[in-house]
């Protein structure tokens, strides 16, 4: 690929774009895929051949377009309508109403506003609108453009410079801050260098990283590659979920498709600068998504971590220097390449720049992928975005940052969304999570539910993590099951704060979370178990009283 | 590369250390002690018991010593009151994960375990302690492996790998469910790459690993970390 | 190189796994892969194919067995005939994943993670398969069952599996 190639291409596919009257756009995103998208995209595709429409209307294969709750969802263009729970008889009644005649088809129309009107689509920008698996389509929305930008004009201390200036901050979870990050790996000694991008979201009830591997390949991969120039690696690996197929074969094809066309391999637009991306499978392990257990993994061994110093930043995979960054702040990378740093700088909140992909799930109405400035808060995310509780049920809690995040209470709903204030209130950023829960759940079983999950995912190689979770299940286990004391919970403070400071990695330092902010927010629950034996939610105690009505 | 010298203060002392040395080994060339379980000079260092943890100057974080090389500047604590709790409850903990009788152990009297119990003034597990009932695995001519006392400190597996060289021990399962096992997983007796050399049980610091009809007294050769020092120099 | 017992060798799976192998260069790095590859070709994995695959790459045999069990996805085990993977990720559990779980378990005698003596259905749970908004789901056969209630599984499963299994259980 030639630097003025990159533009032919992009123009003869506007071109191309501008000649269709109508698009039809169809989510094939797991979500919408696992309610038959894929016989949508066929009904629409004969309804429209049927017609002898096909030079007139496009039927699209896209990804993503955040409205997972409703869909198989369909995006028409122009004009933006958005259709919902979409079957294949509905899709040639779509076809004939509106495609012909002009009408949109007013009971399949999605209608609340709201959930588009707070969110700022960025990295997301592209999702839903292009074709995954078409290169072509990426190159028409300016795509690799950045990379082109960054390879024939700027020197990695300048492209290290502009997303320093950015304020981008690391979207796994830490908010690690990226430009400073770039300049360490850049600056570490040794070589052969690499870059890791972390796509093993195993949180249970997050699924951002995942939905746009599945919509929008291209930008992680273009912005990995600006990555590896900036810090001057050759070879690079894409670590993702073995448990998401979709996302597996459409990282496969389009890894293919950019060697194929030259983004990646030898040469890169004729300069010098070689770089090529490998993919990694994980096998169903919470902590691999820890940054020295990917590591491990990509090695392949068992994905335990290592202590820190040193970092991977100076001795990373197989002792090299390692950039490691999660796929969405890869994600972030063009376009503050070819906006500018300080353009980046302005959105969100100061400290706290740019925006986050979040699935937003649980009990709300309007469940489903949204990309949020930095500084909304909870209340809007759960109110206004999220539409409100599910049938009628009263908020009792957000859960942010998945199985290592915290339970924040109603009293925090004004609490903005960063990183900073999601710590101070005992919570996380973590990968992405929110989870909206009503009063129906019981806040102790919530906490078992989380300590179980990070017990059974717990590596086993230090000490507190590995044990002293076991003992915090059991401290739950006995409250929910209406034997616990008052001095029971003096002893999962104390533990739980021992495993915070002990632990070796994240997940043990995290791990404590949940029981940490239920005790600090809902320990009336706790003493209800304990003291009255009854449990606020009626989920408690259910089973022992089922055993004592049979005998 | 030339070795860089750095200054540093360890428990109001002040030390140098070449650059790319860890705390503990500096701690130990000054006379400091700082306790340690899965550490064996001579082998790699895995940071794992949390016993070594220390305490550094401005950070809020506790660093294994066992691991974290020395930097200029650092100013080091190795005995808080918050770091003795923390040993204590390490060894409540793994005390508390397996099935410990001292009374009816090999290792009683020259177990690491028991001495660091005994150090850290346990006379009590606070929490639920877990029975086990893991098979013994007898079948081997030489030695016995009870997995009913293992705290998973993983020395055998790096003595079998990078010193004898044949890796037949490795970890099967993850977290509480981890164990040590012989190739796939096979009764000892018939592990076809086991080369019989008993260095497992030699640097076992408890009674998990031993050889049969002996006393761990009798056997523990604490002479052998360093020979697998001096070895791991040639 | 003598595989095993129950594979023989010009076993097309094998060849197979062979050439994925060798498109994988011998990497050692590549184990986990090579075994996502077994997995697929065996559907699980045999300690046979561990030795083959440990043998062939030059890794100890106690690490390929230690990594094929620290992963979740790995199965060391053959899985029934039907598999059901019930979701319990967050978002499934916030909405009564738990309870498809019980009644599945209550309903045809089985636990979860096992098998039934019969060969005939496997029940497996899995932390988040990402289709959080349309929780809870139930997989029965590959087929993703969104917004799943207990009565649709029970019945879904039920004509997936037949009523003999009922009976015979």
């Amino acid at each position: 690929m030639k630097p003025d190639e990159l533009s032919v291409i992009a123009e003869r596919e506007s071109e191309l774009r501008k000649s269709f009257t109508n698009r039809i756009n169809i989510c094939c995103s797991s979500g919408c895929a696992n309610l038959g998208a894929l016989k949508v995209l066929k009904a629409f595709e004969d309804a429209v051949k049927d017609l002898g429409f096909e030079k007139k209307c496009k039927v699209a294969r896209t990804g993503c377009l955040g409205t997972c709750y409703v869909g198989p969802a369909v995006l028409i263009e122009p004009g933006d309508y958005i259709y919902m729970g979409v079957t294949p008889e509905a899709a040639r009644q779509i076809v004939n109403e509106h495609i012909v005649n002009g009408r949109p088809v007013k009971n399949f129309l999605y209608a609340s506003e709201e959930y588009f009107h707070k969110q700022n689509r960025l990295v997301m920008k592209k999702a839903g609108n292009i074709d995954p698996l078409r290169i072509e389509d990426y190159i028409a929305f300016g795509g690799y453009s950045a990379l082109l930008k960054v390879l024939t004009s700027m020197t990695p201390t300048e492209v290290i410079a502009n997303v320093a200036t950015s304020g981008l901050r690391g979207r796994g979870g830490a908010g690690f801050p990226t430009g400073l990050k770039w300049s360490l790996v850049a600056n570490a000694i040794g070589t052969p260098k690499y870059v890791v991008a972390n796509l093993d979201e195993g949180d249970p009830g997050v699924f951002a990283n995942r939905t746009l591997a599945e919509a929008d390949p291209n930008t992680i991969i273009e912005g990995i590659t600006i990555g590896a120039y900036a810090v001057g690696a050759e070879l690079g690996y894409i670590y993702i979920r073995g448990e998401y197929p979709l996302g597996v074969q459409t990282l496969r094809k389009t890894l293919d498709n950019a060697r194929s066309m030259g983004f990646l391999g030898k040469n890169i637009f004729g300069t010098p600068f070689n770089f090529d991306l490998e993919l990694r499978l994980g096998a169903g392990a919470f902590v691999a998504g820890e940054e020295t257990a990917i590591l491990a993994s990509i090695e392949g061994h068992r994905a335990t971590p290592h202590p820190r110093p040193p970092y991977p930043a100076n001795a990373g995979l197989w002792g090299k220097p390692t950039l490691i960054n999660n796929v969405e702040t890869f994600g972030n990378i063009p376009m503050i390449i070819l906006n500018g740093g300080s353009w980046f700088s302005k959105i969100g909140k100061e400290g706290c720049t740019g925006t986050k992909c979040f699935s937003l799930t649980g009990k709300v109405k309007n469940p489903g992928l949204i990309e949020v400035p930095m500084g909304i808060t909870l209340r809007e995310v759960v109110f206004n975005i999220g539409n409100g509780m599910l049938e009628d049920g009263k908020f009792k809690a957000v859960l942010a940052g998945g199985p290592s995040g915290g339970c924040l209470p109603e009293s925090l709903l004004d609490l903005s969304v960063d990183y900073d204030s999601l710590t101070k209130a005992g919570a996380i950023m973590g990968s992405g999570g929110i989870v909206v829960i009503d009063d129906k759940s019981c806040m102790v079983d919530t906490a078992k539910f989380f300590i179980t999950f990070c017990m059974e995912e717990s590596c086993g190689k230090c000490t507190p993590c590995r044990i002293g979770l076991v003992k915090v299940h059991g401290i739950l286990e006995k409250i929910t099951r209406g034997e616990g004391t008052l001095e029971d919970l003096v002893l999962l403070e104390d533990m739980s704060n021992f495993i915070r400071e002990g632990s070796l990695c994240g997940l043990g330092q995290t791990a404590p979370n949940p029981v940490l902010t239920t005790l600090r927010y809902f320990r009336d629950e706790y003493i209800s178990h304990i003291v009255s034996k009854k449990c606020p939610a009626e989920k408690c105690f259910r089973e022992q009283e089922k055993e004592a009505t049979e005998t | 590369m030339s070795q860089k010298t750095v200054r540093l203060v360890i428990d109001g002392k002040e030390v140098h250390a070449a650059e790319d040395e860890t705390i503990l080994k500096v701690a130990l060339e000054n006379e400091i002690d700082i306790p340690t379980m899965c550490y064996l000079e001579g082998l790699s260092g895995l940071g794992g018991c949390r016993l070594c943890l220390v305490e550094a100057k401005g950070m809020s974080k506790l660093f294994p010593a066992c691991t974290t090389p020395v930097s200029n500047g650092m100013e080091i604590t190795t005995n808080s009151e918050r770091l003795l709790k923390h040993r204590k409850k390490v060894i409540e903990l793994l005390l508390s994960e397996r099935t410990h009788i001292c009374s009816v152990c090999v290792a009683n009297g020259s177990c690491e375990l028991q001495e660091m119990a005994t150090r850290f003034g346990v006379d009590h597990v606070p929490v639920v302690r877990r029975w086990t009932g893991f098979e013994l695995d007898m079948s081997h001519e030489r030695f016995v492996i009870d997995r009913n006392r293992c705290i998973l400190c993983t020395r055998c597996i790096r003595v079998c790998d990078e010193i004898e060289g044949v890796h037949t021990l490795d970890l099967k399962m993850r977290g509480k469910d981890a164990q040590v096992i012989m190739d796939l997983d096979e009764p000892w007796a018939s592990s076809y790459s086991c080369t019989s050399c008993s260095k497992c049980s030699a640097v076992c610091p408890v009674g998990a690993i031993y050889i049969k009809g002996k006393s761990l007294a009798e056997t523990k050769n604490r002479a052998l970390p360093e020979f697998v020092f001096e070895r791991r120099k040639r | 190189m003598n595989a095993s017992k129950m594979i023989s060798k010009d076993d097309k799976r094998l060849i197979m796994l062979d050439a994925f192998i060798r498109k994988q260069q011998f990497k050692k790095d590549a184990l986990i892969e090579i075994l996502h590859t077994a997995q697929d070709l065996f559907g699980y994995l045999d300690k046979d194919i561990m030795l083959y695959i440990s043998k062939i790459l030059n890794l100890p045999a106690s690490h390929v067995y230690g990594v094929a069990t620290f992963y979740n996805f790995f199965k060391l085990r053959k899985s029934g005939t039907h598999v059901i993977t019930v979701c319990l990720g967050t978002a499934c559990y916030v909405k009564g994943a738990e309870e498809i779980l019980s009644v599945i378990e209550r309903e045809f005698n089985i636990k979860r993670g096992e098998t039934d003596t019969n060969n005939r259905l496997s029940l497996f749970v899995t932390r988040c398969i990402g289709s959080c908004a349309m929780a809870p789901n139930v997989i029965i056969d590959e087929e993703v069952i969104g917004r799943a209630s207990k009565e649709d599984v029970l019945s879904k499963i039920k004509s997936v599996v037949g009523v003999s299994l009922i009976e015979a259980g």
